[in-house]
């Protein structure tokens, strides 16, 4: 009794405390989620019920909200929730194997809780760690970066001995930078407020105008150009504008902004103060990505320094009336919250759904208002473009794709990290500059973005040739392009959010297919239903997540046919029932598993 | 937009199609007496954009026909072999997804599901059935709840919050687990505050929400769509 009464006393703190820190606000849904997980480990039903009545929700609204994010959990975890990064790149190094060990020193299944309630360890999607994987994540918060066979020895043992997370070896959870190539944006840091104070000067009519002119295009893929975003965000009607920063990084194997976040925060933020005076907002909200939470810390010291030295908050350097404030919302594990309309829905304290189309955030965005959201690299471009002018900004890379843009290289090379080239750059001059040997392929942007064979690596980065959204993954010739596609497959259907059919349906069955085609069972039949599966869901998709969820497979048909032949049997048509499969669960009920409980194999 | 004046007009596969301001392509088309697929659309309500089976073709472009604004002048193609072969893919996803046994459903006849299926020519599932595991709920004294059936069209979600002010049920999970859930404490429909009067209790255009003690009232052969195919009245719901 007297533990239970402890427990609903630590239960009703934690509630209380979660609830003041965020004022109570519905909008806030997802930050008091967190928060109470934090303290708790996992979101009861109980706790969602007095969670429902004190924002006077629904239990079934927080239950669907709760149970659309990755990182929240309606089933009790493990205490200590160990999260192994399961990019392509990750898996290249190993990540599958030392998944493996760990859970037979813990004596624990993948994706099970342990029976004592200790330890849970799982994969989850890729953690932005690329250039120093294989990588996991601890209680979603920590970060543990080169994982070898030693780490997870001694992370056995830690956990075993139950040794708080704080106490782990500190290396463990170092984060470096590698940047290995800068230039513009990864350049010398820019003195604060400098872009501000050119920016007062030019005017706000003025300071969009030469956003517009330097043809500065979104950084997170989409190309958009920034200068018209931002003139559409001011023109529209509304009684508060509002600048939403995305990073939301979740394409696997990018991790750029992971950097610019760590290092250039000051920059991020002058160019959020920009955008503000440039739309007319006195509000900004950085949307974190939740697998970069401990930057949270260090961001809200950067806040305050800046508020400190008034360039945030009430008359910023001094001009009356020009007021701006920056929030931070960290995310939850959802992929889709990078697509922009996901992404406010989500800020709202809703499931990330993406929303219907016109209207764009542009006109009506958060809480229904004209708001910006802008991806951190294009924040950072447009505080250099404030300061140095369009010219200077258009005078780099290629007429059609302005300024620098900054590649996170992970995969098959000697140095991986981030490398910050002009647009224009020929894809080869990175794979030299990273020390890439025996090329095979490398996905630009990301399994949403393009991958190349050898015979394009003449192309350049740029919106007019290859557009990137930010990941560069190296494969060598020892890799099975199959395999890669069938990761990004699986990462995709772990990532729909189910609301539309061809997405919600259509990513489960390309997995199906892979796995059916990994398993020795495909044929040509397979593969042509990929074909059509991928025509579908381009054609017919809710938003970008379904229809580019293919954009691996068909790159990888086209150029790598060979790698999934080799999987295929030769027959025409091989059914996707697998009697042998099925006849699994009779063979639990009986304890056997010996050859005698297996079809022959045919073969 | 300047472009919904009135006497405006597209085509709609070769024909004019008049607009109302504000129309979407689905609603001039409707008021037009002209049909174009859809599931999770309904008069009442506004657009959801779930269910993709309106995808048509404006100005070559595709877009939900739901969703779309009308505007004079626009090139809309519905009635298309390749759109209708898109559609019927749709609906055999939304098929092979749930459970749908339509011999034994007392809503076949009057299932918007079954009726388009037949519409667009589909003759079997293509895919292979992912036969998820959907516990029914026989709760509520005068309500079934058949899980197996659910095509996620939230119409029940959007009646009960819309209509009804009782927030009933709302959507739970991602991705392929997406799934409806009721409010209450016990997650049980007997537990909510549903009655069959709401509107969300004869809203769903399958065989999920069902009014017990009426099977078969109506015999089969005697149905919606046993008198008329899904065009007849431009795919106005059952219900």
């Amino acid at each position: 009794m007297e533990a239970t009464a402890g427990l609903a006393r630590m239960h009703r703190e934690a509630l209380a405390e979660a609830l003041l820190r965020h004022g109570r606000s519905s909008h806030a849904l997802v930050q008091i989620l967190r928060d109470v997980q934090q303290s708790l480990g996992w979101l009861s039903r109980a706790i969602l019920e007095e969670l429902a009545s004190a924002l006077d929700m629904s239990l079934a609204h927080l239950q669907g909200v709760a149970s659309f994010y990755r990182f929240l959990h309606l089933e009790p975890v493990g205490r200590y929730r160990v999260l192994f990064s399961d990019n392509i790149t990750d898996r290249m190094l190993g990540s599958e194997t030392l998944l493996a060990e760990l859970c037979r020193r813990l004596g624990v299944a993948s994706g099970e809780v342990r029976a004592d309630g200790r330890v849970s360890v799982d994969r989850c999607s890729c953690t932005g760690m690329g250039d120093q994987g294989p990588a996991l994540l601890v209680n979603h918060h920590h970060v543990i970066t080169r994982l070898d066979a030693e780490r997870v020895v001694q992370l056995a043992a830690l956990i075993e001995a139950d040794v708080p997370v704080a106490q782990w070896p500190s290396t463990w959870f170092e984060v470096a930078d590698n940047v290995q190539r800068a230039d513009v944006l990864l350049g010398a840091a820019m003195a604060p407020g400098a872009a501000i104070a050119a920016a007062l000067a030019r005017g706000d009519a003025g300071l969009v105008e030469e956003i517009k002119s330097s043809n500065l295009r979104g950084r997170g893929g989409a190309g958009f150009g920034t200068g018209l975003k931002w003139a559409l965000c001011r023109q529209a009607p509304g009684e508060a504008r509002w600048v939403v920063c995305n990073a939301d990084e979740g394409e696997p194997g990018t991790f750029k902004d992971r950097v610019l976040l760590s290092r250039h925060a000051e920059l991020l933020l002058e160019g959020m103060t920009v955008a503000a005076l440039a739309v007319g907002a006195r509000k900004g909200l950085v949307y974190l990505r939740g697998e970069y939470g401990y930057l949270r810390g260090p961001l809200l010291a950067t806040l305050q320094r800046r508020r400190d030295q008034r360039l945030l908050g009430a008359a910023i350097l001094g001009r009356p009336g020009f007021d701006f404030d920056v929030d931070i919302h960290v995310g939850a594990g959802a992929y889709v919250c990078g697509e922009e309309s996901a992404l406010i829905e989500s800020l709202e304290g809703k499931r990330g759904v993406p929303r219907i189309r016109p209207p764009f955030p542009v006109e009506r965005g958060y809480l229904g208002q004209p708001t910006t959201v802008n991806n951190v690299e294009t924040l950072c471009a447009a505080a250099h473009i404030a300061l140095r002018g369009a010219a200077w900004w258009a005078g780099i890379g290629t007429p059609k794709s302005t300024g620098t843009k900054i590649h996170s290289v992970s995969g098959d090379c000697a140095r991986p990290g981030v490398y910050e080239y002009p647009f224009g750059t020929r894809i080869g001059r990175i794979l030299e500059d990273c020390g890439a040997r025996d090329t095979q392929a490398v996905q630009v942007g990301g399994p949403s973005g393009v991958c190349l064979s050898a015979f394009e690596f003449g192309r350049r980065i740029g919106f007019e040739d290859v557009p990137t959204a930010g990941a560069f993954m190296v494969f060598d010739r020892t890799r099975d392009m199959f395999e890669v596609a069938r990761n990004f497959a699986h990462f995709f259907a772990h990532e729909s959010c189910g609301f539309c059919t061809p997405c919600r349906v259509g990513t489960a069955l390309v997995v199906r297919r892979l796995d059916k085609i990994a398993a020795g069972h495909g044929s040509r039949h397979d593969v042509d239903v990929l074909f059509e599966l991928d025509k579908l869901m381009h054609a017919t998709t809710h938003c970008g997540l379904g229809a580019s969820a293919c954009n691996p497979l068909r790159d990888t048909i086209a150029k790598f046919r060979p790698a999934y032949e080799r999987h295929l049997t030769s027959l025409h048509f091989e059914p996707a029932f697998d009697l042998d499969a099925e006849l699994s669960i009779a063979r639990r009920l009986t304890g056997r598993d010996d050859a005698a409980a297996h079809l022959e194999d045919p073969s | 937009m300047s472009t919904d004046t009135a006497g405006a007009s597209f085509t709609l596969d070769g024909q004019d199609v008049a607009i109302e301001p504000g129309d979407t392509v689905l609603q001039a088309a409707r008021r037009a007496g002209r049909y174009i697929p859809h599931l999770c659309w309904h008069p009442e309500f506004e657009a959801h954009g779930s269910c993709r089976v309106c995808m048509v073709e404006v100005d070559g472009r595709p877009g939900a026909a739901c969703t779309v604004r009308a505007a004079a002048g626009q090139e809309v193609h519905s009635d298309t072999p390749e759109l209708n072969a898109q559609r019927k893919t749709l609906l055999q996803m939304l098929f092979v997804e749930g459970n749908h046994f339509c011999p034994s459903c007392e809503k076949s006849g009057n299932c918007l599901l079954q009726a388009t299926a037949y519409e667009m020519n589909m003759e079997g599932p293509h895919f292979e059935e992912f036969y998820p595991d959907r516990p029914v709920d026989a709760s509520h004294a005068d309500i079934l709840l058949d899980f197996n059936r659910c095509i996620l069209c939230e119409l029940c979600v959007r009646a009960s919050r819309d209509v009804d002010a009782k927030n009933v049920f709302a959507i739970a999970g991602h991705g392929i687990g997406s799934r409806l859930i009721v409010n209450s404490a016990s997650g049980k429909l007997a537990d909510s505050t549903m009655t069959l009067a709401d509107r969300a209790a004869s809203i769903c255009p399958v065989g999920v929400i069902l009014p017990k003690r009426r099977g078969f009232a109506v015999p089969i052969g005697e149905r919606r769509y046993d008198q008329h195919d899904v065009t007849g009245d431009c795919g106005q719901e059952a219900s």
